[in-house]
């Protein structure tokens, strides 16, 4: 069966390009949200692998996604990524105690993302 | 998606976009009476817009953009923490900037590659950065709920701090929504949360459950005491309870809220929550042509649905087919409503192109000018709104050249030294009316009538009432400018918006009083592409004529048509109506009927309103029209072609083109018109 990916991030041509990115290793799909709500709503629909989620974000902000998910016993167990900035120091900190497994910052490297992808979901 | 020039073509469109975007938003901040306090979620979404721009330009290889909004990024960053203080030469650096990376984008989608030196650009960010960085502010977050600190953002850190400083009061919201409309409920909620102050972060609880729903805290920084909050949501199911340095659970003023389900129909959020697409406008364009085929199409099986009955009788055949036709009838309607729905946009994009052109016309005129704004939201077809922006761009032009006066001009006429412009669209029916107004100058009749005589216009030996003189203004090689300015004299006259705005089968007004203002109003039928139209008959030829020009029809019999001045009219209520004979427009030749009657169309608007005489209207249909080949696209009083359910193809008249024919009939034979003469100079009230 395929890895389904949630991928959380309000600009539609970031989005897509984490997506498309995550979808050109084999055996990954992706649900696309476009803010915190899109997520919140995508969540119940599928069972997630993996989710990659943008931090700053309007209303529901990355961070409280990851919090979201990581106290909700029906999520809690899956892999999450947050996708930061360079001076995102603090808000990468924060992410990473909350219980997301890896960060990339943007701008990223394509190949560097497919590979923290499949370490990730494989591990 | 993953083949770069998509990449480039999708960053494109919504680089475009956040743009847009970018710019409404730094229109809002400077709109505020203190510049220097500016909504913060105003500023951070400008700080996210840049954010976003050099993310994605940096992975498309926009090293120019990249690097422009980078710099903007981070003088942004160091506004909204607070680091930098807002000022006009950050406020100017911000706009500047904007244009610069509108250019940028412009000149890469058109195929150039990045079009620009940036180094001035870079240099001044630097200087204005360099303009002394304000300490952050640290008030401390003490007593805040840690588990709150945890997950807010350092930015959402900052204004929590901040709020804490200016001692503003805190407030937590908890909000239960049901799980199918917690975005729309909540988005709702926001709009009204906005309005009294700042939602600094929304807190998903992690329980959900189809049952229980989910709960939602708000955080929300506000002037506004809790007694006043508490009857002010009441509608709303929720609680509210102040948070401040002092978190103590279950205080004495804790609240619980019960109440019926809001009914606030606000959904005004800046953020769209609906997952939406953006659909390229020619694949639109497609689907509506085809649509209008459909039309065709259906209006012939109507047809024949019709002649069956008519020779057969009622047959189940023929029964079935009716059924059939009413069917497919209804769902092309919604086809069409629906597609014509998704075409339409807000005026308001046109109108914040003009913002920018009046920020920068004022400044190089030295005139200063507050641009009034109403209707944005009124919505047109997207091709009319990209027709609409050069016509609208040049009367805009026109206000601030001609019609607004310099500072002590105004101070001496005993007006406020600020000149007005209000830009206005409003919806009538199917039209749009906009309207251009100005508190200026008011148009100069005795001016117009000598310039009119020495650029060979007008006729010195007749008399023209200011009507016919404003009319003037509209011919082409028409300019009252005493000197051609570099702002409206660009050879490009009111002529051509005219030509411009008839093109668009819209009509332009104008209302002049000397030493008060001006007003132009254009009225445009809000889609062009599928039109209802009144089909008529003048002998054998059929014509149709579009609905949106037709304010009624008249039955008439020749005896009620008088002669005045030569010229053909009618009784209209207390008004005398103008008439022009289609069979006289178009050389038709005269034929017998045995019946004394004759209809005419009133079409046109106020003074211009003119009735067109046919001799029978055929009925009311949907239209779709065509344009003429290359020889007959000139052909005045013709707009263009269609089909009628009968599989025959008649004219579309151009309403516009036969009331200005109309007209100018009137000109040269007005002469003797005593009223004429008392008129001619004097200030106009229209």
């Amino acid at each position: 069966m395929p890895k389904k990916v949630l991928v959380v991030e309000d600009s539609a041509a970031m989005r897509s390009l984490i997506s498309s990115t995550v979808e050109e290793l084999s055996g990954y799909e992706t649900v696309e949200a476009g803010n915190g709500f899109e997520a919140l709503k995508a969540l119940p629909a599928h069972r997630f692998d993996l989710i990659i989620t943008d931090i700053n974000m309007p209303d529901i902000n990355g961070l409280e996604i990851v919090n979201f998910v990581k106290n909700n016993s029906a999520y809690k167990n899956i892999p999450m990524i947050i996708v930061t900035t360079e001076q995102g120091d603090e808000d990468r900190k924060k992410g990473l105690a909350l219980g997301a497994a890896e960060y990339i910052t943007k701008p990223f490297d394509p190949e560097k993302l497919k590979t923290i992808v499949k370490k990730i979901t494989h591990g | 998606m993953s083949k770069p020039e998509n990449l480039l073509k999708e960053f494109v469109a919504e680089a475009e976009e956040i743009i847009e975007n970018l710019n409404q938003n730094l229109l809002a901040m400077e709109a505020t009476e203190d510049k220097t306090t500016v909504r913060p979620d105003v500023l951070n979404a400008i700080f996210r817009a840049a954010h976003t721009l050099k993310g994605m330009s940096g992975m498309v290889g926009l090293k120019k953009v990249s690097e422009i909004s980078h710099r903007l990024e981070d003088m942004l960053d160091n506004l909204r923490m607070g680091k930098l203080p807002m000022s006009q030469p950050v406020m100017d650096t911000l706009f500047k900037g904007m244009e610069l990376l509108r250019g940028l984008i412009e000149s890469v989608n058109a195929g150039k590659g990045e079009e620009a030196d940036i180094t001035p650009m870079l240099q001044q960010i630097q200087q204005v950065m360099s303009g002394g960085p304000k300490s952050p502010s640290s008030a401390g977050a003490e007593g805040i709920d840690p588990a709150l600190l945890k997950v807010l953002t350092e930015y959402e850190t900052h204004r929590l701090n901040e709020n804490i400083r200016l001692k503003i009061n805190l407030f937590e919201f908890t909000v239960r929504f049901p799980l199918e409309t917690f975005d729309k409920d909540l988005a709702k909620l926001n709009t009204k949360l906005q309005s009294f102050g700042e939602i600094i972060t929304t807190l998903p609880s992690p329980g959900m459950s189809p049952e229980a729903g989910i709960v939602f805290k708000l955080i929300i920084g506000t002037k506004t005491d809790l007694k006043t909050l508490q009857s002010q949501f009441s509608q709303d199911q929720l609680e509210i309870r102040p948070i401040g340095l002092k978190m103590e659970r279950g205080r004495s003023d804790e609240s619980v809220v019960p109440a019926a389900p809001e009914e606030d129909k606000g959904s005004g959020s800046i953020r769209s929550i609906t997952p939406t697409v953006r659909v390229d406008i020619g694949k639109l364009d497609t689907l509506l042509n085809v649509v209008g085929e459909l039309v065709l199409n259906k209006a012939v099986i109507g047809q024949i649905s019709k002649e069956m009955s008519h020779n057969q009788g009622f047959t189940t055949t023929g029964v079935e087919l009716q059924k059939a036709y009413q069917a497919l009838d209804r769902r092309v309607g919604e086809l069409q409503e629906g597609l014509v729905e998704i075409r339409m946009i807000p005026i308001g994009q046109v109108f914040d192109r003009l913002v920018r052109v009046v920020r920068k016309l004022s400044r190089e005129l030295g005139k200063e000018v507050d641009l009034q704004i109403s209707g944005e939201e009124t919505k047109l077809d997207k091709s009319m709104i990209e027709e609409i922006a050069d016509p609208l761009m040049h009367l805009i032009r026109n206000s601030l050249d001609h019609g607004i006066e310099l500072k002590e001009d105004r101070l001496k006429a005993g007006k406020p030294e600020i000149g007005i412009i209000n830009l206005r669209a409003i919806q009538k029916g199917n039209n749009v009316v906009i309207e251009v107004e100005d508190d200026g100058l008011g148009v100069d009749l005795a001016k117009i009538y000598k310039k009119g005589l020495e650029r060979g216009l007008l006729d010195k030996n007749k008399e023209y009432d200011q009507r016919e003189l404003i009319n003037v203004l509209f011919t082409p090689g028409f300019s009252t400018a005493e000197e051609v300015t570099e702002v409206s004299g660009r050879g490009v006259g009111l002529d051509v918006v005219a030509k411009n705005i008839s093109k668009l089968s819209g009509l332009v007004d104008v209302e002049t009083e000397m030493g008060k203002g001006t007003k132009f109003s254009i009225t445009l039928p809000i889609t062009l592409v599928i039109i209802k139209a009144l089909v008529v008959r003048v002998g054998t030829e059929i014509y149709a004529i579009p609905l949106n020009s037709v304010s009624e029809s008249l039955m008439i019999q020749s005896k009620d048509i008088r002669t005045v001045e030569k010229r053909e009219v009618t009784r209209l209520r207390d008004h005398t109506l103008a008439l022009l004979r289609i069979r006289d427009v178009f050389h038709l030749p005269a034929t017998e009927s045995g019946e004394d009657r004759l209809y005419v169309i009133v079409v046109g608007l106020a003074e211009k309103r003119i009735g067109l005489v046919v001799d029978a209207i055929e009925g009311q249909q949907e239209i779709v029209i065509k344009s003429l080949g290359e020889f007959l696209r000139d052909t005045p009083g013709i707009a263009g072609a269609t089909e009628l359910g009968n599989r025959k193809t008649i004219l579309v008249l151009d309403v516009a083109a036969l009331i200005e024919e109309a007209t100018k009939t009137h000109f040269s034979e007005k002469k003797n018109d005593p009223d004429a003469k008392k008129k001619t100079g004097q200030p106009a009230v229209i």
